[in-house]
């Protein structure tokens, strides 16, 4: 069962109607959803404290409640080779609207896909898998199963894909772990049925799969509008 | 509460029609009436608070004042009379209405419509409708304002069918007679203000009468979908369904890849087959998915042996199903020396074996007979598509009834195609009347196999 979930993070979101990025990789991770090793540093010395605790290349993007969507507006940095390269990353970050710090995190290398929630009208909570990155609404290959999933939906969720061998394997290509996927995916079923209420979507893109591990590389989760 | 009791409403023992006019016979009370009274076994009474006599038969002025109680009353009188004739029904111990009139939730009058449901949910009275065409059960009754010239009726069958629209059931009634296909019950549910899709959903389940249950919908309520694929999941028997409303039109812009991702249709398409509900694409695939699933319940991978007299149907329908995702395995050496083994002397050497099975326009009987009993005993495919051209002299009247009874013997789903043209009747009826399915053309076939496929969860 769901562990006991980390307190405060609703009340904090509520006004800006979405969860700051490190509230919600605390979430995930208190649900047993793995997510890249980061931290939230509030200052460039604590940034620079948690890269070196991470270790280089990092990646650091801005916590600021005025952003949901951080790359539109050059709110993340992506493969910073060293202190000098995130001292500057930090500069850059530091400019930008409602900024409150960063989150300074591992950069992670994999096949990328999206793993999304929303809380349909007609049926409740629904999961959704893809492949993800950025060009997600380009190819939107996608599958959605109602929550909760069990270990056959997620089976039958890769198989659905069009690009299914993407993950079980093609050339030179490794398949990614799907026993990960699926207890990740599991998870995060569960954590979305027991949270459903608070919710009108989720989106955990990009997730990062390789034949070792997956793990939340970004997460965005939208509140449901206030009653 | 329990769920309704719907024999009232399915097998009616007296009907009465409120509304019937003494000035308009084309009102629609009277087409009602009229068609029940001359063309149907039931007896029925007309209702309007006139009284009096229409035509020679008594008028009642109210539920109240019929000699004996309805089980079934249609109720089709100006929308602000229908809660004082709903109130009567209920009154008298009726067991069930259709409400045909129109002027409720659909044209801005959604209280009236609140306060009829809220009295039949108080006395646990089950109406269909408002506005609606309402219920078509061949041989019993129908309650559809259209006089029955202008309709093709289908006979009874065992499809129980469901939809939100009038016009496109009696539309799917016209394709359904057309597939030779009967139904167990017919409904237009209108407004669904009281009886909705999960109940008639939940009826047919335990009808056993009915052994496919389809669906024209264009929506649930809030958080009614689930119910409703649970209820189809648990049903026991194939249930299909056709989805209108497939573009998402002014869905909210939101600020989620998610929510944009997964728009209203895709959720609904892949719930269905998350839930092993078979999603019809149009009016041509329900058809043919009702015509398969009422002969063939159970699910099939898909590996198709294709049994043909003509090359070049063979390779049309190989291409079809292999469209659809479906398989038309090569078959072993051993299978196709047996296939062969069993020819006759004309055909052993020209025929082609590998999977189209192409007997060639020189096959009889005999072959086809050969050539289908061999797939129907071997695992090497799980159902059988058979091509039949009747143009060759070498096949007979009788085929049809004769490859049924080896397609019983196995066990092993068998859809054949032949023209559908009034000279192949006799063939036709071979095969149908031994509960083996025909299409009409070589689509409708794989479709067929398609449905069985696809009658499983995801």
């Amino acid at each position: 069962m769901l562990k006991e979930l980390p307190p405060g993070i609703w009340e904090a979101a509520r006004p800006h109607g979405w969860v700051l990025e490190p509230d919600a990789l605390r979430l995930l991770e208190a649900a047993g959803v793995p997510v890249a090793r980061h931290a939230f540093a509030g200052g460039l010395e604590e940034a620079l404290a948690a890269a070196s605790r991470i270790g280089y290349p990092v990646v650091a993007k801005v916590v600021s409640p005025a952003i949901l969507h951080k790359s539109d507006v050059g709110g993340v940095e992506t493969s910073i080779p060293d202190p000098a390269g995130l001292a500057a990353a930090w500069a850059r970050l530091a400019r930008l609207e409602g900024f409150r710090g960063a989150l300074v995190a591992e950069r992670l290398s994999g096949l990328e896909l999206i793993v999304g929630a929303k809380i349909d009208e007609q049926f409740g909570p629904v999961i959704l898998l893809g492949l993800g990155g950025t060009a997600v609404e380009i190819y939107r290959d996608v599958v959605t199963r109602l929550a909760p999933l069990r270990e056959r939906d997620v089976a039958s969720m890769v198989c659905c894909l069009r690009g299914a061998r993407l993950l079980t394997g093609y050339r030179g290509c490794a398949a990614v772990s799907l026993p990960k996927l699926t207890a990740a995916l599991l998870a995060f079923s569960e954590l979305v049925t027991a949270i459903a209420e608070r919710i009108d979507s989720i989106d955990l893109n990009p997730v990062f799969c390789t034949p070792e591990r997956c793990a939340v590389a970004d997460a965005r989760i939208v509140l449901a509008p206030a009653p | 509460m329990g769920p309704f009791d719907f024999r009232p409403l399915v097998k009616p023992r007296r009907i009465a029609v409120a509304g019937v006019s003494l000035t308009n016979d084309r009102h629609p009370a009277n087409v009602i009436y009229n068609k029940i009274r001359l063309r149907y076994p039931v007896p029925v009474h007309a209702v309007n608070p006139r009284g009096g006599r229409f035509l020679r038969d008594p008028l009642y002025a109210s539920i109240a004042e019929i000699p004996e109680t309805p089980d079934l009353v249609v109720i089709a009188v100006r929308a602000e009379a229908v809660p004082a004739v709903l109130a009567q029904c209920i009154e008298r111990g009726a067991g069930a209405a259709v409400i045909v009139s129109g002027g409720f939730a659909e044209s801005g009058r959604p209280d009236l419509q609140e306060r009829i449901a809220a009295m039949a949910r108080e006395a646990h009275f089950p109406f269909i409708g408002p506005n609606c065409l309402g219920v078509y059960a061949p041989g019993r009754f129908d309650t559809f304002f259209l006089p029955g010239e202008r309709l093709v009726r289908p006979d009874p069958g065992g499809v129980g069918f469901v939809s939100q629209s009038g016009g496109v059931l009696v539309d799917q009634m016209v394709k359904f007679s057309a597939q030779g296909l009967g139904f167990s019950l017919a409904v237009s549910i209108g407004n669904k203000a009281v009886v909705r899709e999960i109940d008639l959903l939940r009826h047919f389940a335990a009808d056993p009468e009915t052994r496919v249950i389809a669906f024209y919908l264009e929506g649930f309520g809030r958080n009614e979908g689930r119910a409703f694929l649970e209820a189809a999941q648990a049903a026991g028997k194939p249930v299909v369904v056709l989805k209108a409303g497939k573009t998402d039109a002014g869905r909210r812009a939101v600020g989620s890849h998610t929510a944009s991702l997964a728009g209203d249709y895709r959720v609904f398409s892949d719930a269905l087959a998350q839930f092993g509900i078979v999603e019809a694409h149009d009016e041509f695939e329900l058809t043919c998915f009702c015509e398969s699933l009422s002969h063939y319940p159970r699910a099939v991978e898909g590996r198709v042996g294709v049994v043909t007299a003509s090359g070049g149907h063979g390779a049309l329908a190989t291409d079809i199903l292999s469209g659809l995702g479906l398989e038309v395995p090569a078959l072993s050496a051993a299978l196709q020396a047996e296939i062969r083994e069993g020819l006759s002397a004309n055909v052993r050497p020209i025929a082609a074996l590998g999977n189209p099975v192409d007997l060639t326009g020189s096959s009889t009987d005999e072959d086809f007979l050969a050539a289908v009993a061999a797939l129907g005993a071997s695992p090497e495919v799980d159902c059988i598509l058979l091509l039949l051209l009747p143009y060759s002299p070498g096949i007979s009247a009788d085929l049809g009834a004769r490859l049924s009874e080896v397609h019983r013997r196995s066990g092993k789903p068998l859809v054949a195609y032949v023209p559908h043209v009034e000279k192949y009747r006799i063939l036709i009826e071979g095969f149908e009347l031994n509960d083996v399915p025909v299409a009409s053309s070589v689509d409708g076939a794989a479709f067929m196999v398609e449905a069985m496929r696809r009658c499983r969860p995801c």
